[in-house]
């Protein structure tokens, strides 16, 4: 094995340790007309695990800045963003998609974090460093429910 | 500890005269609205978002347990190091020498050509003036000698310097203050500027002043520093903390002191 290959193989290695959610396998997206049209991974969302990722508080933790009328067994929705519920029919799947993955391209001063960035940032806790808050499927399952809310 | 309930009711004592004297012109609303004592203009203490049974608690010296340092810190008082002095052999009278003390600080030190805080200044008098070794900020003699000397300061305005030599410092510390940070991106401005009054989840975001600090947090079981809440807020969004002390925390802390100018010192307020 000659000295580069090695070095090759040490680098992926590395790449591969970084976590789920890694620059190397960052999705890449179209952003056009203020959303994001097509799914992140191509596949659709499933609903039932987007419930969860929304309210799980190390995940999409939506519940500390929203409430919803739907997901009345969690205790203590927050008040800082408007209500999740209505929010399909305020907005495109595309346009709530970019908000899902970065409502700092919407609204430069808004609170809520980009879900799906891992670059740009400032001192990110180690643990955290190059990962995105969701996975690209995270994303598509959490618009999924989001849709579900009326 | 008595003593400072007699401090206490003497003080109630003489806002309860200068009522009495008010007392036709004084309407029951400004009476009813104790919670005016906690602001200052458009500026709230914490105490205003905290519960009313953590109120209490801050209310009543008594019930506070923060005051198990404020007696530890006035029995330290009059330790001798291991030069032989105290703080006492130079503050004979701390009730009148620490005065107004905590609610200047963070201070410009020449010395350093840097801010310095109240736990900065205390680990400099144990090692320059009692020959001791400097302690660490949470445990131990700092809580103890920070909450008592901050008592000292109780009711009067918080009052930090930002001109001058403090002005390239205060900047810094106002940059941190807008800056996004962690992996979830936001800046203290947006808790605490954006949101004040709002719940995140169950938490009531208050306008983060640290006229309280160090306080006692029923969350930590104990007192702490205003760094280690400043921590605790960095890690909520994924950021890296910095040690207790770190320049950037003590920037920071002048300006979030600034930010309060004017309200009265707390020390040692009950917080959630
Ligand atoms: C830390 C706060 C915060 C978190 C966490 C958060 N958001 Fe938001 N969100 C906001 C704010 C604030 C707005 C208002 C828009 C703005 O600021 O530009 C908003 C706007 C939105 C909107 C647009 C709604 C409308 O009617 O305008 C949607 C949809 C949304 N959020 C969904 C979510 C979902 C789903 C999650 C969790 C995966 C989430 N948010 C997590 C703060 C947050
Ligand atoms: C994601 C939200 C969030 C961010 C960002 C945040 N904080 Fe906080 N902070 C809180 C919450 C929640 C509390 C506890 C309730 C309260 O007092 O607001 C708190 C409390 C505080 C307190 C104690 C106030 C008191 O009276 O007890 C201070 C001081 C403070 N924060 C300062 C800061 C500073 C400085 C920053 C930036 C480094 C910051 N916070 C960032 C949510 C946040």
């Amino acid at each position: 094995m000659t000295k580069t290959a090695l070095l090759a193989l040490l680098i992926a290695g590395s790449v591969t340790l970084a976590g789920s959610a890694s620059m190397a396998e960052m999705v890449k997206y179209k952003v056009e007309n203020d959303g994001i049209k097509a799914s992140l991974t191509g596949k659709a969302g499933d609903v039932k695990n987007g419930r969860k990722v929304a309210i799980n508080r190390k995940k999409g933790n939506c519940l500390a800045c929203h409430a919803s009328k739907h997901i009345k067994d969690q205790l203590f929705h927050g008040e800082i963003g408007p209500e999740l519920d209505g929010a399909s029919e305020r907005y495109s799947e595309a346009e709530l998609r970019l908000r899902l993955v970065n409502a700092q391209m919407v609204n430069e001063d808004t609170m809520m974090p980009a879900f799906y960035k891992n670059t740009g940032l400032t001192r990110v806790r180690k643990k955290f460093i190059g990962k995105t808050i969701l996975t690209a499927q995270e994303i598509e399952d959490v618009l999924a429910f989001l849709k579900t809310l009326k | 500890m008595t003593k400072y309930k007699t401090i206490k009711t003497a003080r109630s004592a003489i806002a309860l005269l200068g009522m009495a004297v008010f007392a036709s012109s004084a309407t029951s609303s400004a009476m009813a609205d104790k919670m005016d004592d906690y602001k200052v203009g458009d500026i709230h203490s914490g105490y205003v978002y905290t519960a009313p049974s953590t109120r209490a608690m801050q209310d009543d010296d008594f019930e506070n347990p923060a005051f198990l340092m404020v007696e530890k810190g006035e029995a330290l008082w009059s330790k001798p190091g291991p030069n032989g002095k105290s703080c006492a052999s130079c503050h004979e009278n701390p009730e009148e020498d620490m005065k107004g003390v905590s609610a200047t600080y963070p201070k410009y030190d020449p010395k350093t050509k840097k801010m310095m805080t109240i736990e900065q200044k205390i680990n400099r008098e144990i090692v320059e003036k009692t020959g001791g070794k400097k302690v660490k900020w949470e445990k131990g003699v700092m809580p103890a000698l920070s909450v008592f000397i901050g008592l000292q300061s109780r009711g009067m305005p918080m009052n930090v310097k930002i001109d001058g030599e403090a002005a390239p410092f205060y900047e810094k510390g106002k940059k941190f203050y807008y800056t996004r940070r962690g992996q979830l991106n936001i800046a203290c401005k947006h808790c605490h500027e954006d949101y004040a009054g709002k719940h995140i989840r169950a938490d009531l975001l208050s306008q983060g002043m640290a006229n309280g600090f160090p306080a006692y947090r029923l969350k930590w079981q104990k007192v702490g520093s205003l760094h280690r809440r400043f921590r605790g807020c960095n890690k909520n969004i994924r950021a890296e903390p910095y040690k207790q002390g770190a320049e950037e925390y003590v920037n920071l802390e002048l300006y979030v002191k600034s930010r309060g100018n004017g309200l009265k010192m707390e020390i040692p307020a009950v917080r959630r």
